[in-house]
């Protein structure tokens, strides 16, 4: 091998190291091979990179890093000098560490990107040596990454002797992965068994090597053993890729799906309780992220320490601004069309161009930007390299929390009690004294204020802009239709599954058929199940005719 | 309502309408060809093409109004089928650049854009006008008909027939923003140069467009009042009015609802086909749900059961589009969000329905 | 254009009461939300027959008409008109066009369209979507329209919209329009209701005139009614019939007292 000559050295040099400790004599030696890295041409420095890896010496690790940062200096003997990270003057390397370089003219060793490749895994080889255990997990990573061959043998050293557990099996990977290229086909069957118990789906494509045929029509892998070994962890990898990408896709979906809900539970309130149609319904979500930004802005304004919490705060503002604005409409305009779903319709759609050119003309037409808070950014990582967002697993607990909001309302309260009672049958209750026009207005508001709920949800997930909500009033009424109007249970079950649906469509039909797929798909199910979904049987059914 | 009146006042309307359009047909193109420029009463360019696609506007209004005045079914998708007529002719209009596009190839340049080496399959025979314009009209109706036969068997009415044709017309626009369904996506078909070998940036061929524009939209009036004349006409209203006692008179609901739909659909289509060459442009925009209800109000301005209600509705929002967007931009939402307010809560029959029951008021 | 129809119906296909039963009702079951509104009902009506149905709220009664008029699917059980129609498979146009005719509780004519413009759309003939597209009325039926206009005392109003007729002056177009659409079987639900006395004697006569050219079934609140017009009476409790006969005999019987005449 082409390191043996190195290895002897560093070991001869080693032996030294102990035999005489702080001997000038060793010192020189290793000062000698670290000069090797001040000579000028590149295809000779990349040699002494490779060459300081094979000796695996950890002392060496300074020059690298100062080569790889562009902080080297050579003098015209040869001697190695660092500016320190800092800035500064150049300090010597070698002998007589840290004395400056006074006079002397200092050359720049010249860099290129296959100096920098090959710099790379010689330094994360060096960091192994490091008495920080994040440092050398870290620096497993990295050599895992593109690992070397040539690095076999430093690699299984530093495996022998690493005692952290994750870094050890990290390494042991590493070199599985290079012992694939072994002569030794019982060394390549191990290799193979050990990445398929790793798990790691990566490594997928270093065993369809081993099972692919080459261009003469021979496999790749002479060894039939170690062809069936591999076919066999690619079978396992198949599943756990098939499992990894399901739960990736549930997981998207349930959150999709949540944001569905938080627009559409409020829809199904006004729309499935009420019988209106609300077109505004989109500019109450859209009312909800701006009072989200209002707060944020008050918030940095006033209260710059306790940013982080502006949420708390724009959560209640959200649905009391939301849920005024919806009071003052049903007061105002869809009092009087009650009955009149078609007329409702168009007046909401009316008041939702109203909305949105006030929002543009105070707010101004472009997005605003609403930022996460610090405890909503980052992520968890579930499963190897699947890290999902803290912000959508929040929201999906946020819509959880909002339909349990719901759920008391409409079956723990008066107001709810008296809403169910409106709904079911209007002259009777009025005529028990339920004021239906104020329960009307207190449902409205209701409805309202849970779409302003949805808004804060939506102001954390992507853009704020006046026209945010007409993007979501045709999937809104799609999960509220499919639902089955009048059912909040149904709400649920249909936003989540259009979710889960949306998402689990996607990578097969990519996102722009597959959202034509989902309202496709509705439009045929509405066609398939109009009972189920529209008209309740019965006489009830009567009233949907008359519109 | 109408009906009675309607059909009394009928042969009037007739030539009422006949008359109008005569004066149409003559005075624009002498005002705007037979004056010099500097003439007081010469009539801009800028106001023949506004003229022209008010004229679309207009056929749209109708369509939209035999389904919804007469039939009681409010479509908020029918940008589909006037952007489906007017790709149809795009796509003719694409055709006959030929090689003078920006990259000088046999292709429309958006698809040299997009490295493809070869014309789709649905886009051959588009080089010949008359098989665009027959596209123009069949594919609408065809799309009309297909969504209408499934929808109707099922009974799905009102409102939720009114959601799910904008589930469509969405569907339709994103499914035309993609590059790869074939038709220019974001920016649509643009760039035309010549229809029939005429130029379309010359004034004469601008009056053309003008006077095929409102031939077409009287030829569909009158199409239109014979239909609502009819025996079929009664019926759809009676569809409107109490559709379960049609049912059960042993009218097939559907079928008649079907027709109805299918041919507001190709009226529309057809519009989109005049429109196109008058603008220069069709894009995925004009699917746009806000398109489709905006539709729908000219129609409510205008008055529902009539035929002129739409008409007058569509030129006036539209005139009063054009004339605030330029002086007052910023408050034309204003007013038209507060006209769909309005109208549903004060106007309930539109401006024509308001005429005609103060008409009849006075006569009895 | 049209929508494809049930392939077993034609012109020719007549109802086909050789049997001298115009209608059979088998084990008719109908739930909704697991309330039986119907459950396994049998009624057989003889051709020619005026039948009343009785029976408190909730037995059954617009159910039944339900079903027989195409409106309601029934969960099980079959519905026969004549031996040949399976009235289970056809839609409600269908049914209308093989001749049942249905009047609603609620008076249901077009509000819009003229008394005269309600009869010409219910008059028997083609309903063919071209047809109705360039049909001109005949001399034969504008003569049946002035008939239909005359028998039911509307021939003042023709020219009005029907919207603006009284309560019982829509009652009588809505039974125009049925007559003059021309039946086999009449389904007639609680057709004086809300009527004065000297209308509901009226229709009482109308209706005891229909029977035997046509097969009429009567579903009615107003007992007096029932009494003046009954030959034969079905007493519907529960979605099942508890009991059937002459009036006589349904007044006397104990099981019809207790669940209905008796409250």
């Amino acid at each position: 091998m082409k390191g043996a000559g190195g290895v002897s050295r560093w070991v001869f040099s080693a032996c030294m190291a102990v035999l005489v400790c702080g001997a000038a004599a060793a010192v020189r030696g290793a000062d000698a091979e670290l000069e090797t890295l001040g000579v000028k041409s590149r295809k000779q420095l990349i040699r002494a990179v490779v060459a300081a890896g094979h000796r695996d010496d950890p002392a060496a690790l300074p020059v690298l890093e100062a080569l790889r940062e562009r902080r080297l200096r050579v003098d015209e003997t040869g001697r190695l000098y660092a500016i320190p990270p800092e800035g500064g003057a150049a300090l010597s390397l070698t002998r007589g560490a840290g004395e400056p370089a006074g006079e002397r003219s200092l050359r720049k060793p010249r860099l290129n990107n296959l100096v920098r490749r090959s710099l790379q895994p010689v330094i994360a080889l060096l960091e192994l040596h490091s008495d920080d255990r994040e440092v050398r997990y870290a620096a497993a990573q990295q050599l895992g990454k593109y690992p070397r061959e040539d690095l076999l043998e430093p690699i299984g050293r530093a495996q022998q002797r690493e005692t952290d557990p994750a870094t050890r099996e990290a390494l042991d990977l590493i070199l599985a992965q290079l012992q694939l290229k072994s002569d030794d086909a019982s060394v390549r069957l191990a290799a193979v068994e050990r990445i398929a118990d790793s798990g790691d789906l990566s490594l997928q494509p270093l065993l369809e090597e081993l099972v692919a045929l080459g261009d003469d029509g021979s496999f790749a892998e002479p060894d039939a053993r170690v062809r069936s070994a591999a076919k066999a962890a690619l079978g396992s990898f198949a599943l756990e890729q098939w499992l990894v990408d399901a739960a990736k896709h549930l997981f998207y979906g349930l959150s999709l799906g949540s944001v569905l809900l938080l627009a559409a539970l409020g829809l199904a309130i006004t729309f499935g309780l009420m019988g209106v149609i609300n077109m505004a319904h989109g500019e109450m979500l859209m009312l909800g992220a701006y009072a989200t930004y209002s707060v944020q802005l008050l918030f940095q304004s006033y209260a710059p320490e306790s940013l982080d919490y502006y949420l708390v705060a724009a959560v209640p503002l959200a649905f009391g601004v939301t849920a005024l604005v919806g009071m003052l409409l049903e007061r105002s305009v869809i009092r009087f069309l009650y009955g009149r779903p078609l007329e409702t319709l168009l007046a909401t759609w009316g008041i939702s161009l109203i909305l949105i050119q006030t929002v543009r003309l105070s707010f101004g037409a472009q997005n605003v930007t609403v930022a996460n808070p610090t405890w909503l950014s980052g992520g968890f990582e579930i499963l190897d390299g699947v890290v999902f967002p803290t912000s959508r697993i929040v929201i999906i607990f946020f819509a959880a929390a909002v339909v349990a909001f719901v759920w008391l309302i409409i079956q723990r309260t008066r107001l709810g009690l008296e809403v169910r009672a409106v709904t079911q049958n209007r002259s009777m209750a009025a005529s028990l004294g339920i004021s239906t026009d104020r329960v009307d207005t207190l449902t409205f508001g209701l409805g309202s204020g849970i779409a302003g709920l949805g808004g804060v949800a939506l102001s954390q997930l992507g853009n704020v802009g006046p026209e945010l909500g007409q993007a979501y009033i045709v999937d809104s009424f799609m999960v509220v239709v499919l639902g089955g109007v009048g059912k909040l249970a149904g709400t649920i079950v249909g936003a989540l599954g259009l979710g889960v649906v949306n998402k689990f469509l996607e990578p097969v039909s990519g996102a722009v058929l597959g959202k034509i797929g989902v309202l496709v798909f509705l439009i045929l199910f509405i066609q398939r199940r109009p009972e189920g979904i529209f008209a309740q049987r019965g006489r009830a059914a009567e009233q949907n005719g008359q519109s | 309502m109408t009906t009675g009146s309607a059909a009394q006042s009928g042969s009037r309307s007739w030539l009422l309408a006949v008359g109008l359009f005569a004066i149409a047909a003559i005075a624009v193109p002498l005002l705007n060809l037979g004056l010099a420029e500097d003439s007081p009463l010469h009539l801009p360019d800028y106001l023949v093409l506004l003229l022209g696609k008010f004229a679309c506007y207009a056929i749209v209004a109708l369509a939209v109004g035999l389904i919804w005045g007469y039939a009681g079914v409010l479509s908020l998708g029918h940008g589909v089928f006037f952007a489906l007529g007017g790709y149809a002719i795009g796509m003719y209009l694409m055709r006959s650049i030929g090689t003078e596009g920006v990259y000088k190839s046999e292709l429309p340049d958006f698809m040299v854009f997009l490295d493809w080496k070869e014309l789709p399959w649905y886009w051959y025979g588009f080089q010949h006008f008359g098989f665009a314009l027959f596209m123009a009209l069949a594919v609408p109706g065809l799309v009309a008909f297909v969504f209408g036969f499934l929808a109707f068997r099922s009974r799905i009415r009102g409102v939720y027939f009114a959601i799910i044709t904008q589930a469509m017309t969405y569907a339709a626009m994103l499914m035309f923003f993609r590059n790869n369904t074939g038709f220019g996506g974001n920016n649509g078909l643009t760039d035309f140069k010549r229809l029939l070998g005429f130029t379309l940036r010359d004034p004469e061929t601008r009056i053309g467009l003008y006077l095929a524009s409102v031939t077409a939209l009287l030829g569909c009036f009158l199409l239109c009042r014979y239909v609502v004349g009819s025996r079929l006409g009664r019926v759809l209203r009676a569809v409107r009015d109490a559709e379960s006692r049609v049912m059960f008179s042993g009218y097939d609901v559907r079928s008649y609802k079907l027709f109805a739909w299918t041919l507001s659909a190709v009226l529309c289509g057809l519009a989109g086909a005049l429109y196109v060459p008058q603008v220069g442009i069709i894009n995925p925009s004009e699917m746009q749900p806000a398109n489709s209800i905006e539709m729908a109000i000219w129609v409510a301005v205008g008055g529902r059961g009539t035929l002129a209600g739409p008409i007058v509705g569509a030129l006036i929002v539209n005139g009063a589009k054009s004339w605030f967007t330029v002086a007052l931009p910023d408050a034309w939402l204003y007013v038209l969000g507060l006209l769909f307010i309005g109208v549903t809560l004060f106007l309930p029959r539109g401006i024509m329905g308001s005429l005609l029951s103060k008409h009849e008021g006075t006569r009895t | 254009m049209t929508v494809p129809q049930n392939p077993s119906l034609d012109a020719s296909d007549e109802v086909d009461t050789r049997q001298g039963m115009i209608l059979y009702l088998e084990d008719l079951t109908v739930s909704f939300d697991g309330f039986k509104a119907l459950d396994e009902l049998c009624l057989y009506l003889r051709e020619g027959e005026l039948r009343c149905i009785i029976g408190p709220n909730g037995a059954g009664k617009t159910t039944m008409m339900d079903v027989i008029s195409g409106k309601t699917r029934p969960d099980s059980g079959s519905a026969f008109f004549g031996i040949r129609h399976d009235l289970t498979q056809m839609s409600e146009h269908e049914i209308a066009r093989v001749g049942i005719g249905r009047k609603f509780q609620k008076p249901t004519v077009f509000p819009g369209h003229t008394v005269f413009e309600n009869l010409e759309l219910a008059l028997r003939g083609s309903r063919s979507l071209w047809h109705t597209l360039f049909a001109k009325l005949s001399g034969e039926q504008q003569d049946r329209i002035a008939l239909g206009l005359d028998t039911v005392g509307l021939s003042d109003e023709a020219h009005l919209p029907a919207g603006q007729l009284s309560h019982g002056q829509k009652q009588w177009l809505e039974i125009g329009m049925l007559l003059a659409q021309d039946p086999k079987l009449l389904l007639v639900d609680e057709p004086v209701a809300g009527l004065s006395l000297s209308e509901t004697e009226r229709t009482a006569e109308l209706l005891s005139s229909l029977a035997g050219t046509h097969t009429v079934v009567v579903v009615e609140h107003d007992m007096e009614f029932v009494r003046q017009i009954a030959r034969t009476v079905t007493v519907l409790h529960e979605g099942r019939v508890l009991a059937e006969g002459p009036m006589e005999k349904i007044q006397a019987d104990a099981k019809v007292i207790s669940v209905y005449l008796g409250s």
